[in-house]
């Protein structure tokens, strides 16, 4: 099982990260960055088999690409947000977090805005 | 992904070994030769993670069409 790789791989991450926090907290913090981006690294062949599954759900039901497109792009979004302001509140800099977690979210709010737009051109079509 | 993991490891070498030598190098009186020992560790391993971190982003770039 690939879950127990990756949990040992975290408590061992843990361990060095504690022992260097006290002499070398910018090196801890690096050890955190790369241990999230191993992870992810290591999960990446079963993300994409996700996602080629929603690609496929989605050509069944004849979506348009256009949504589902969009929808990965805010997962994407969403994710390298948390990643990023984890990492800093991670070294007790809350304030760059949250301003990361803020540009976030206008970028999130910026790509939902054509699908508001088409919901809002139906509504339209509807009320005659 | 053999390389990602082992890159812990080497970061942790890395601080345990330029601590190690920052101690000693204090101990015998030389502050400035510290300072630099500790500079040089953190620009290796910052070399290191920023290979791994675009690594990250492009990976998430292809996987979600973040173009």
């Amino acid at each position: 099982m690939e879950i127990f790789q990756i949990v040992g791989l975290a408590l061992v991450a843990t361990i060095f990260s504690v022992l260097l926090r006290n002499d070398k907290p910018e090196l801890a913090i690096q050890i955190g960055i790369v241990t999230g981006a191993a992870i992810f690294l290591l999960m990446i062949f079963k993300i994409s088999a996700v996602v080629t599954l929603l690609q496929e759900i989605a050509k069944k039901v004849n979506l348009d690409t256009v949504y589902l497109t969009t929808v990965l792009k805010i997962i994407g979004i969403a994710y390298i947000t948390t990643f990023g302001a984890e990492v800093c509140r991670d070294a007790g800099e809350s304030a760059i977090a949250a301003k990361v977690e803020f540009a976030g979210k206008i970028m999130i709010m910026v790509l939902t805005v054509p699908i508001l737009m088409a919901v809002l051109d139906i509504m339209l079509g509807i009320i005659p | 992904m053999r390389m990602d993991v082992d890159m812990i490891f080497k970061i942790a070498a890395v601080g345990i070994l330029v601590s190690v030598l920052n101690q000693v190098l204090i101990r015998s009186g030389r502050e400035e030769q510290a300072m630099m020992t500790t500079l040089t560790g953190l620009v290796i391993v910052l070399f290191m993670v920023i290979q791994l971190i675009d690594k990250l982003f492009t990976t998430v770039k292809t996987l979600f069409q973040l173009y």
